[in-house]
């Protein structure tokens, strides 16, 4: 194929599955406003978003906080002779950036692949097909649940994560820098105010949002059998990471403007 | 009455459909039989709006479903037919009763209290008992088909459509499904479409037969007239003969050879 058709084609199809995509938020919203919500549903997935992905986001950050103390205390050490405003640095970029980036990649990579490969396995079982012929769609019983729940327990998870994160840093801070408890948690509390606890938190809502979303699209419109469904998990999670990054500067930027930060 | 117009359906560049008129009375059970990639099973989703055709009306007691474009008005339309999927596509995490029941929420008005006792009821004129609670992955294939007929049945539809009712069940089972979905047709009273290429399964359960090939109508006729059809298309497909004027993608589809063969049966 020559590459001036192959750019072509993979653009069109870029462009067609935006389009889909956007016409899933819409029905979603449509529904969501019109129809009873199937809070049960929204209730399971909560649990498989959630509570299943709290050991595993935990420890990811409780080492991100470590590391991040290590790094700040050894180049502060480095500059100043001691360790230094290791407890702000290790708070301001967890809460603001990384409790809500890592989290998301996390929970993406994990439930975001489970609901990917859960509604794939179900296109290509006529199991979604079933779900009309029962007078019911898809986006009701399957889409907003996912979204809803994603939206209700990311944030949630993002606070979660960044507490572990933060008691990480102490860890190193004290064992390994030996810097006082006193003065690691006044470095925190002197110069973090609520609005760095927003800044990341606001994050957290919209790449709950974009995951949900993406990780449906990708799961209802497989096609292709077990090869289709593993192509389209695969799909899925590298989108997902992909724009958690992308949208995080936009987010950032946005928040910036607005004084939030 | 299910009626069928011109009905053309196709996939990119592909005609799967090209131009279905079909005539379905009401209480009777028509087999459409007819080789792989035929358009059987596209036409069968088109009937309940699964896949919206090109071309053509489908009028089902008077509403034309390829006109339909609010969901509330698709969803009124669907409410009359069951629809038993080839592979059975019971949903995996809920449990049998709560497969059975699934399309009770939404629509009827029947209170959740009683969907237990419409399961038992439900799964017993399918021949299952005491496994409500058990999960689609528990069961054998030829109980899922059953449970799957049970959910079709249970919000009591006028019309039941089954894609092949019978693939990938040992012969025994087969005749079992076939069993049931005549003990249906008689205590239910409803329309159904069948599509198979069983055909043992086509002549016990079939009122009538149609046959497609290369997305068209070939022949529509009593089991009996099919049996003794002289159409060579009808013959080696009845016959399960792999030489004949069929080609099963072996040569390019040739539609004037197909046109000439039309009506003779």
């Amino acid at each position: 194929m020559r590459p001036v058709s192959f750019v072509g084609e993979a653009l069109l199809d870029m462009s067609e599955q935006a389009g889909q995509l956007a016409f899933m938020v819409r029905s979603a919203a449509v529904w969501g406003l019109r129809s009873r919500i199937e809070w049960r549903q929204v209730l399971i997935q909560m649990v498989r978003i959630g509570v299943e992905s709290l050991p595993v986001t935990g420890m990811t950050m409780f080492f991100t906080g470590m590391v991040l103390a290590l790094q700040t205390g050894a180049s502060s050490k480095h500059f100043f002779n001691e360790p230094l405003f290791v407890g702000t640095v290790v708070s301001f970029s967890i809460v603001m950036e990384l409790g809500p980036v890592m989290t998301s990649l996390v929970v993406s990579g994990r439930a975001g692949a489970a609901i990917a490969a859960e509604l794939g396995t179900m296109k290509v079982t006529d199991q979604i097909d079933a779900l009309y012929t029962l007078g019911t769609d898809p986006i009701r019983y399957l889409v907003i649940p996912r979204v809803l729940a994603f939206v209700l327990t990311l944030p949630v998870l993002t606070v979660f994560s960044d507490f572990i994160g933060v008691f990480g840093g102490w860890v190193v801070a004290k064992y390994k820098l030996g810097i006082p408890t006193s003065v690691y948690w006044s470095d925190i509390f002197n110069n973090m105010e609520i609005r760095h606890f927003v800044h990341g938190f606001t994050k957290s809502f919209v790449f709950a949002t974009v995951i949900a979303f993406i990780c449906c699209f990708k799961g209802v419109t497989t096609t292709g059998g077990a090869e289709g469904v593993g192509k389209s998990t695969t799909a899925a999670v590298v989108i997902s990471m992909a724009s958690v990054l992308i949208m995080d500067y936009f987010v950032t930027a946005i928040l910036v403007a607005l004084g939030i930060t | 009455m299910i009626d069928a117009s011109g009905v053309k359906k196709s996939y990119g560049k592909r005609p799967i459909l090209r131009g279905i008129d079909l005539l379905v009375e009401d209480g009777e059970t028509l087999a459409i039989i007819g080789g792989s990639g035929c358009g059987k099973s596209t036409f069968l989703k088109s009937v309940i709006g699964l896949v919206r055709p090109d071309e053509g009306a489908i009028t089902v007691d008077g509403m034309d479903i390829t006109r339909l474009r609010k969901e509330a008005d698709i969803a009124a339309y669907r409410r009359r037919f069951g629809y038993l999927f080839q592979e059975a596509a019971l949903f995996d995490s809920l449990s049998v009763w709560e497969n059975v029941t699934f399309g009770l929420r939404y629509l009827t008005d029947i209170p959740a209290g009683r969907y237990r006792e419409i399961a038992r009821d439900k799964l017993a004129l399918v021949g299952l008992k005491d496994i409500e609670d058990f999960k689609p992955s528990e069961l054998s294939g030829g109980m899922k088909k059953r449970v799957a007929l049970a959910r079709a049945i249970a919000a009591e539809p006028s019309y039941i459509l089954y894609d092949e009712p019978t693939t990938g069940l040992d012969p025994i089972m087969s005749d079992v499904i076939n069993d049931l979905i005549l003990d249906l047709q008689g205590k239910l009273k409803v329309t159904s479409i069948v599509v198979t290429h069983d055909m043992r399964s086509a002549y016990k359960i079939a009122s009538r037969m149609a046959m497609f090939h290369e997305g068209k109508v070939l022949a529509v006729a009593h089991p009996e007239v099919i049996k003794i059809s002289n159409n060579p298309y009808v013959r080696q497909f009845v016959d399960g003969l792999s030489h004949g004027p069929i080609k099963m993608k072996l040569k390019e589809y040739e539609p004037e050879a197909a046109e000439t063969q039309k009506g003779e049966a």
